[in-house]
């Protein structure tokens, strides 16, 4: 990857541009902590009320909400501003990307990189910690392993849902907030394991689109326990593997989207 | 050597359009529709039209941003859409209506950014950067952030960008919208003096005609999409019937029955002290000489036919042209 330094310093023109304007820089990141902080104290106060939910220990979810939460703090930071390509086809932005000897996504990416997200991940990892140290863990080599695997699968499998629900804005710029709707309904399910869910719903979303295996999968094989809904434990370990296929479908409809693009008359 | 080549290239867009207050109908813009056009290295061309023709759409082809929806098009030796990286390398584009610089950061610092991105040596960079400097007189806003700068100095700021990798060939899509006189001036010089080296090609679309008149050899007029005039501006005036002028500022006015052979009167003016001929098919030493010889002429002055309304005719009857 000879391109690698010049994402670099697109990376780095970003975060000075976001610099120059120091104050509200500061502003926001103090708001986006509030918030992370009100997030956490949702998953307490919910899981608090009930002290196990579908068979699951308040540790145990807090295990699964943890590592689904970390996945998309670091899904949001690097790839969630995606979305924004509503905003950069109607203002020429992409025009402007698409004449440079570099990938479009990636060349997006890091023009707009929201370093203020960056919170939300400490945050993230902290209860992470947290949560591991709650439940007993038998560590193993291969648990090692999926403990630094899945936050990162979780990573690419949402970043894919965040590329191909902003994708839409190719063939409809009014696609308004329909993908963010997917984007963060897939967070919330993940978020609790899944026999919380029932019936075609649970089908679809946990197995079809394979939202199982971003937390709950993993977590199970953490914790060494057998799925109540009868997968081996190895499908913990399918992880990256889920992962790299929501990337193939989402790189494959990006590159369609580019193809299908109109820019706008001007 | 032919560096930009367009066969029947066509662009479609589907547009919606209210039909009644719920309904809406397809509708189906033919943008570009069929266009034939080379063009060879080194070569300055004007591409002009009414609003709505076209030109930025066939631009967007060309630099890879749209894909076609029919024909073939090949800038460089390569297919735009499917080589698009490859290609960036190549060419240079100015949109006068987008920025590609850093809107929040001090303008050399874009140029720094565009070396990285496109992975130019330094020296070279920096030889081309001297350069533009010194032509485009950027050094009064280089630290000043993008977002300050007048349109003069962004457009200046824009055309360096464009050009600090060294492409072979550079589009401009309407480089000089809203620019004042100096900048304007300062714009045309540089790229006069950029198509002097007959090594970078350039395509410009622009609404003023006075960048065509002092940039472009070569002018191509399109309207609907279709090509209605590819060629020389001479050829343009000869083929619309574009005549010079010829007038004369007399002592007294000329009698009514005064012909000049191979001219036409079209004006008299100032209680006929002032008179106006259209050149035919005479020379302008003959019907100097002819006039001299049957008035007295204090003053004379030979006019030179305005695209403008050679361009003006043409936009208004493109349909009569083919
Ligand atoms: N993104 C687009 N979506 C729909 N219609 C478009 C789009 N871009 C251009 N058009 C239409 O295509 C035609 C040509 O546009 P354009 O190439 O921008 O013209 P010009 O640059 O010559 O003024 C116009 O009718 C315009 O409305
Ligand atoms: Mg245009």
């Amino acid at each position: 990857m000879a391109d690698l330094r010049a994402y670099g310093a697109l990376i780095g023109g970003q975060f000075r541009s976001i610099a120059s304007y120091r104050v509200s820089f500061l502003v926001e990141m103090s708001s986006n902590a509030m918030t992370t902080a009100l997030d956490i104290t949702t998953v307490l106060v919910l899981f608090g009320a009930n002290r196990s939910v579908a068979g699951f220990s308040l540790a145990e979810a807090l295990l699964v909400a943890s590592l689904s939460s970390l996945g998309f703090a670091l899904a949001d930071m690097l790839v969630g501003n995606v979305d924004h390509l509503k905003t950069y086809v109607r203002s020429g932005l992409m025009d402007v990307i698409l004449v440079r000897p570099l990938g479009s996504l990636w060349q997006l990416l890091c023009m707009d990189l929201p370093f203020r997200k960056a919170l939300r991940v400490v945050l993230a990892l902290v209860v992470l910690g947290v949560a591991i140290h709650l439940n007993d863990v038998d560590w193993t080599p291969g648990r090692v392993a999926l403990l630094v695997l899945s936050p990162l699968a979780g990573l690419v499998f949402f970043g894919a849902i965040f590329v191909l629900s902003a994708s839409l804005a190719f063939w409809w710029v009014d696609s308004g907030e329909l993908g963010s709707a997917f984007t963060y309904g897939g967070r919330d399910f993940t978020s609790y394991p899944v026999p919380v869910y029932a019936g075609w719903f649970r089908a679809v979303f946990a197995y079809a689109l394979g939202f199982g295996f971003v937390a709950y999968q993993p977590a199970l094989a953490l914790l060494g326990r057998t799925d109540p809904l009868g997968l081996p434990a190895w499908a913990g370990y399918l992880s990256p593997l889920v992962a790299l296929v929501a990337a193939v479908v989402a790189a494959l409809v990006w590159r369609a989207g580019v193809r299908h693009y109109r820019s706008t008359g001007s | 050597m032919t560096v930009i080549e367009m066969h029947d290239l066509k662009k479609d867009f589907t547009v919606r359009v209210r039909a009644g207050r719920f309904r809406r109908r397809k509708r189906t813009v033919a943008a570009v529709d069929g266009i034939d056009l080379t063009v060879d290295r080194g070569e300055m061309v004007g591409y002009i039209g009414p609003n709505g023709a076209g030109k930025s759409t066939t631009l967007k082809m060309l630099t890879g941003i749209l894909t076609p929806s029919a024909g073939t098009v090949r800038v460089c030796g390569l297919t735009p859409v499917p080589q698009r990286t490859r290609l960036a390398r190549r060419i240079g584009v100015v949109f006068g209506q987008r920025s590609q610089l850093w809107w929040d950061l001090p303008l050399h610092e874009s140029f720094t950014l565009l070396r990285h991105i496109y992975r130019v040596p330094a020296a070279d960079h920096a030889a081309r950067l001297a350069r533009c400097r010194s032509l485009l007189d950027l050094d009064d806003f280089l630290d000043t952030p993008v977002r300050q700068l007048s349109l003069g100095q962004r457009m200046r700021g824009e055309i360096t960008a464009a050009l600090l990798h060294g492409p072979d060939v550079l589009f401009l899509d309407e480089p000089t919208i809203g620019l004042d006189v100096v900048s304007k001036q300062a714009v045309r010089g540089f790229l006069a003096e950029l198509g002097q080296g007959g090594d970078v090609t350039l395509m410009l679309t622009t609404h003023d005609l006075a960048d065509i008149e002092r940039l472009c050899r070569r002018l191509v007029v399109i309207d609907h999409g279709h090509v209605v005039h590819d060629g020389t501006i001479e050829a343009l005036h000869a083929r619309y019937g574009s005549r010079r002028r010829l007038v004369a500022d007399l002592d007294a006015p000329l009698p009514a029955s005064f012909t000049l052979a191979g001219a036409s009167l079209v004006a008299s003016e100032a209680d006929g002290h002032r008179v106006s001929f259209t050149l035919e098919s005479t020379t302008a030493a003959e019907a100097v000489a002819a006039l001299m010889a049957s008035a007295s002429v204090r003053d004379l002055s030979l006019v030179e036919p305005d695209i403008e309304d050679v361009v003006a005719r043409l936009y208004a009857s493109p349909g009569d042209t083919s």
